[in-house]
């Protein structure tokens, strides 16, 4: 809502500054947004009058002109095409300063022009800083006094003042509301300018039949005929308008305009002449078509308000009117119309179709429903008054049952005291209230309050409390922190709290990343064939189209980014929930952890070469996660198996296991992808449930042994297919309850070993909690894994 | 005796020719040992008077003694010549960088929202998550905006379908835990929200950290009090100015944006949050009486604290995983 300073200012003329009346008011909640004057910097800048206009001698395109400043005449060289003699225009003397866009100001000299001296300019409005740009001089009104400074005469010593209210706050679209908001702030009286009754000097009238009352309870009209459309809007009409933002089309438009700004109340005016018999206000049907105002021309829906005659659709009930029944030069009867609609019947209804007017942002926001008799009055006065024309009778429809239910909310002080942690006196919260416009009756309690027909905002105590707490000033209420009893909380001993398990990413050398939850659906499907992601509606662009099932797709972009901006070394991890349909419809949200590396395992230096990071350094860095519960892996119920993900190198995947439970997979990404996505350099990628990982378990304590270890080195020669697992299940198996350790220590293919068979070396430790082993059971066992070995899985024991 | 005094200065002769540990010890063994020329001297002592005996015993002692203690020296320093030398030979450049692997980072979202967590951890609070899908319900309804209210406009909502939506703020956290636990709650809800507007100051995916608290007797005081000690203590400046202006959320009443004053500021004052007085309606939603109960509730944008904090002029930045931007936070 934007507004002039000096047009509040009739209404309530608080001792403030504009400064000040800026911070107050958005301390109040009605945030300013700009305050910029009405016109910029200029000086010695009259009414001027256009005595006699001829023909420059020497320029088609230029005249030349005599012109007054009410003492004497001055010859002025003028390129606009709508000089005319008898004119009255904003006339620059010599000496005067126009305004620069640096501030700096341009000073009027005398000026030879085509051969002719000029004494002076005449000037437009952009040439003043009123508006961006002018079509030809400011047209002054005829009775406008010449010789009088320009910036007295406009008063352009004003500011305008634009505040961005919040939805709730409908009752100050209207300089009547901000005046009524400004008084209440300073506790000063505010003056309405009195509205009589304009009485009918004429019968007639429209029929008007509410179809649709729950969305139209009430539609007040009247016919004016014989008015002059072609009068001029009075300057005053015309620079308020300006000062608001908007342009003056035709002294009826420009009434209903200037009675929205100042009352709140939008509403429209017909060509009588284009109306085919009553007005019906209806839901439209189906497909019905309508041009609007603008030359759009649109297709109604079935739930969209219009006010039709008796053969067509008309206008969008609160949002636009149409183009056929709208008054031009040619009108001479108008149907004015003022109505109720509801909030709920206008919403979003102009978004629908693209639109959003002064009019929808006001009903969809709250109308003041008893304010549409006073705004034809005004309305009606106001075009009599430029037009001339003679009025009809008032005709108000209404249906009762369907108009909002009058309010009256109770409010405690007892209430007050304790939200706002202050008393304030009783006589100072009704004197906010009742300058609010509120019905206040105090009670033994506090106060019962009848909301006004203009605060739709307000229907239970806290909205009371609201305003007073904003009247008084938030910043003026007490400070305090909350008391609360000083209890110990339950902690989960086994939950190893996400923040540890980023920081251990973080000391193994990975960034945190965060990319975002909707990714490029071609990269999905790439990334994950067999998951259908869930789409979103409306993206914001093709590539942020659908939610991600797992993190990779968005990490493997980041690390993308990096590579292209010669990075050598990329280590990534990022926690978040990924998004998985399943097939029964629902949609499962997990939070994951997930991680990539790529490039060198340590940056190239002085002590090393750069190797390549493998499948084994990320492995390495999750089995260490996975002991941050509290167990090495295998004592934690971790294992991993080989695994499978269209994502991965079939070679090079293994599926991460829990307690039997799958709980995520790692491995390389699948060559073909790479390629797909053309990235040559081998990522790898791991992804585990987070609350999985987070899982740990309770230290139990078990007695150290004072007995010695027992080692044994032994070499088995396998199938190349033969997995290590496989191996160290048997061993586990066969090697008795004191084994406490089997490490492999080598893996060896060559000379000297078969070709497709592989050499494992292991060591294998016992130890007895209570008794020294001997030699004999430590040989018994090892037979006993020899024996189990070439029988499971064909291992040779290496001599 | 004559002889003793040769003895001694040969001695030391060859004490000072001896270029090493190994031919000081030779003239050790040469002088003083058990077969050595200054010991053989003790040897004739038998010879002499018994009178004569104490006084040239003496001499050979006093003899030994000088060479000994000459050894002594020349030992400790060739020991300290040749362990110099050692150390020599062992000196490296300090100044090379160190072997290993180099530590990653946080992203400075985490970092924030850790800190933030801290806070609020310390005074009592605890940290409650919530899907990011969410449903109309949660999103809206609950929280007091109904479908024709123009504040879900303004939400700039994204959609699956009529139902389901990605949530554009963490308030349906709230809700959630009113749900499913009785007051006092105290708690802050931080997460991703989403809302389809792009460009220089938006991204379509951002942070948010929301609080609740609501207990018995809660007052708007108690809202200023615990969301000007938050901003204070983020910035670590116990004289930030912070202020209150009235403004609207559905879902409290009255409600408030929270200001820091903040010099590069046009108006001297940068908007940072929101806040109110929880809603007698969404305290309803949840199952919690509002005459019983009352609360309060904030919200800030992460991203933007850490741009305030850290300095960062560019928010897009923070969805780049640019590892020369994150790695700045290590």
């Amino acid at each position: 809502m934007k507004f002039s300073e000096s047009w509040l200012r009739e209404w309530v003329n608080p001792s403030l500054t504009t400064e000040e009346l800026e911070a107050q008011v958005t301390m109040a909640g009605l945030e300013v947004d700009a305050v910029d004057p009405v016109a910029s910097d200029f000086s010695g800048i009259v009414v001027g009058q256009v005595v006699s206009r001829e023909q420059h001698p020497d320029a088609d395109k230029l005249s030349l002109c005599q012109v007054t400043d009410g003492t004497e005449n001055f010859q002025i060289v003028c390129g606009a095409a709508n000089v005319r003699e008898g004119l009255k225009i904003p006339f620059a003397k010599i000496g005067a300063v126009l305004p620069t866009p640096d501030g700096k100001g341009f000073k009027i000299k005398k000026a030879k022009l085509r051969g002719v001296e000029s004494f002076g300019m005449l000037c437009a409005e952009s040439e003043m800083g009123m508006a961006e740009s002018s079509d030809g001089l400011m047209e002054l009104a005829d009775d406008a006094p010449v010789g009088a400074d320009i910036r007295e005469y406009l008063k352009l010593d004003d500011s305008i003042i634009e505040v961005d209210l919040t939805p709730n706050r409908a009752d100050c679209l209207s300089v009547k509301g901000l005046a009524r908001e400004v008084g209440t702030l300073n506790k000063v009286d505010v003056t309405e300018p009195s509205i009589p009754a304009v009485p009918a000097s004429i019968d007639d009238t429209v029929a008007v039949n509410l179809k649709a009352t729950d969305a139209c309870p009430k539609y007040v009209g009247r016919v004016l005929k014989g008015v002059n459309v072609k009068a001029q809007t009075p300057l005053w009409m015309v620079e308020k308008l300006r000062r608001s933002g908007i342009r003056s089309i035709d002294p009826i438009v420009d009434v209903t305009n200037f009675v929205l700004l100042e009352q709140g109340q939008p509403m429209h005016a017909f060509d009588l002449s284009k109306l085919d018999g009553a007005i019906e206000v209806r839901m439209a049907s189906a497909k019905e078509e309508l041009t609007l105002l603008d030359g759009q021309e649109i297709k109604l829906n079935g739930d969209t308000l219009v006010i039709a005659d008796q053969s067509k659709a008309l206008c969008i009930a609160g949002v636009m009117g149409g183009e056929f029944s709208g008054v031009t030069t040619e009108t001479q009867d108008i149907f004015l119309e003022v109505a109720y609609f509801n909030p709920v019947a206008i919403a979003g209804k102009a978004r629908n179709y693209g639109l959003h007017t002064d009019s929808s942002h006001r009903f969809e926001r709250g109308v003041d429903y008893r304010l549409q008799a006073a705004a034809i009055e005004r309305a009606t006065q106001l075009i009599l008054d430029i037009c001339c024309g003679q009025a009809g009778p008032v005709v108000e429809t209404v249906e009762a049952a369907s108009m909002p239910l009058e309010a009256s909310v109770e409010l405690r002080a007892s209430r007050v005291k304790q939200v706002l942690a202050l008393e304030l006196p009783k006589a100072e919260i009704t004197d906010m209230l009742t300058r609010l416009g509120m019905g206040v009756t105090e009670t033994e309690a506090g106060w019962s309050v009848d909301v006004p027909s203009y605060r739709f905002d307000i229907s239970i105590e806290p909205d009371l409390i609201e305003e007073i707490a904003r009247i008084y000033g938030y910043n003026n209420l007490p400070v305090n922190t909350p008391m609360a009893a000083l209890e110990l909380e339950m902690k989960d001993e086994t939950q190893t709290p996400e923040q540890l398990i980023k920081q251990y990413w973080v000391d193994r050398g990975y960034q945190e990343a965060i990319t975002y939850s909707f990714v490029d659906p071609k990269v999905q499907k790439l990334v994950d064939p067999q998951v259908e992601g869930l789409a979103l509606a409306n993206p914001i662009s093709a590539d942020m189209g659908v939610m991600r099932t797992n993190l990779w797709v968005g990490l493997i972009k980041a690390a993308e980014h990096n590579l292209n901006r010669q990075q050598d070394t990329v280590r990534l991890f990022e926690t978040g929930l990924r998004f998985v349909p399943q097939a029964n419809g629902e949609l499962v949200q997990d939070p994951v952890i997930s991680g990539l590396i790529c490039g060198s395992r340590i940056s190239k230096g002085w002590t090393n070469q750069s190797e390549k990071v493998d499948f084994y350094d990320l492995k390495g860095d999750v089995e260490e996660m996975l002991g941050l519960g509290g167990k090495a892996v295998g004592e934690s119920g971790v294992s991993f198996a080989v695994g499978s993900h269209p994502a991965l190198h079939p070679g090079q995947c293994a599926a991460v296991l829990k307690n039997g439970k799958g709980i995520g997979v790692m491995g390389a990404l699948h060559p073909e992808l790479q390629k797909k996505l053309g990235i040559k350099t081998p990522l790898f990628v791991f992804e585990l449930l987070l609350a999985d990982v987070m899982q740990g378990v309770l230290p139990a304590f078990k007695a150290v042994s004072k007995f010695p270890e027992v080692s044994r080195d032994l070499a088995f020669v396998v199938e190349e297919s033969v997995q290590w697992s496989q191996v160290e299940s048997i061993i586990r198996e066969k090697a008795g309850e004191q084994l406490i350790q089997v490490t492999l220590f080598d893996v060896y293919r060559g000379q000297g070993i078969e070709n497709g068979r592989k050499s494992l070396a292991l060591g294998l430790t016992w130890q007895d909690p209570s008794r020294t082993l001997n030699d004999e059971e430590i040989t018994s066992w090892v037979d006993s894994i020899v024996l189990g070995l070439a029988e499971g899985l064909d291992a040779q024991l290496r001599g | 005796m004559e002889n003793l005094q040769n003895l001694v200065s040969e001695a030391l002769e060859k004490v000072d020719q001896a270029n090493d540990v190994k031919a000081l010890d030779q003239v050790r063994v040469d002088y003083l040992g058990k077969k050595g020329v200054l010991t053989a001297q003790l040897k004739n002592l038998g010879q002499l008077s018994a009178e004569e005996r104490p006084q040239a015993g003496a001499k050979i002692n006093e003899a030994k003694q000088q060479v000994e203690a000459v050894i002594r020296e020349k030992k400790a320093a060739l020991e300290n010549a040749a362990l110099a030398e050692k150390l020599k030979s062992e000196s490296i450049d300090v100044t090379l960088p160190g072997r290993g692997q180099k530590t990653g980072g946080l992203h400075p979202v985490t970092r924030t929202l850790q800190r933030i967590e801290g806070f609020f951890k310390n005074a009592g609070y605890s940290v409650e998550q919530g899907p990011e899908v969410e449903d109309n319900f949660h999103n809206f309804d609950a929280l007091n905006i109904p479908a024709h209210h123009p504040a879900r406009a303004m939400h700039d909502t994204f959609y699956f379908n009529a139902e389901t939506l990605l949530r554009t703020h963490t308030s349906p956290v709230q809700i959630r835990t009113m749900e499913k636990q009785n007051p006092p709650i105290r708690i802050i809800c931080p997460g991703r929200v989403y809302r389809c507007d792009s460009d220089l100051t938006h991204t379509p995916m951002f942070h948010q950290v929301e609080g609740l608290l609501v207990d018995k007797d809660v007052s708007f005081a108690n809202l200023k009090g615990t969301v000007e000690q938050f901003l204070r203590t983020f910035f670590e400046d116990e004289n930030l100015n912070v202020r209150f202006r009235p403004s609207y959320f559905p879902f409290t009443e009255p409600s408030a944006e929270f200001d820091i004053e903040w010099a590069s500021s046009k108006t001297g004052w940068l908007e940072v949050g929101g806040c109110g007085m929880v809603h007698p309606n969404v305290l309803k939603s949840s199952g919690v009486d509002p005459e019983e109960y009352m609360g309060f509730a904030f919200g800030l944008g992460v991203e933007r604290l850490a741009m305030l904090r850290y300095g960062v002029n560019d928010l897009r930045m923070f969805f780049e995983n640019d590892l020369k931007f994150l790695e700045q936070f290590n």
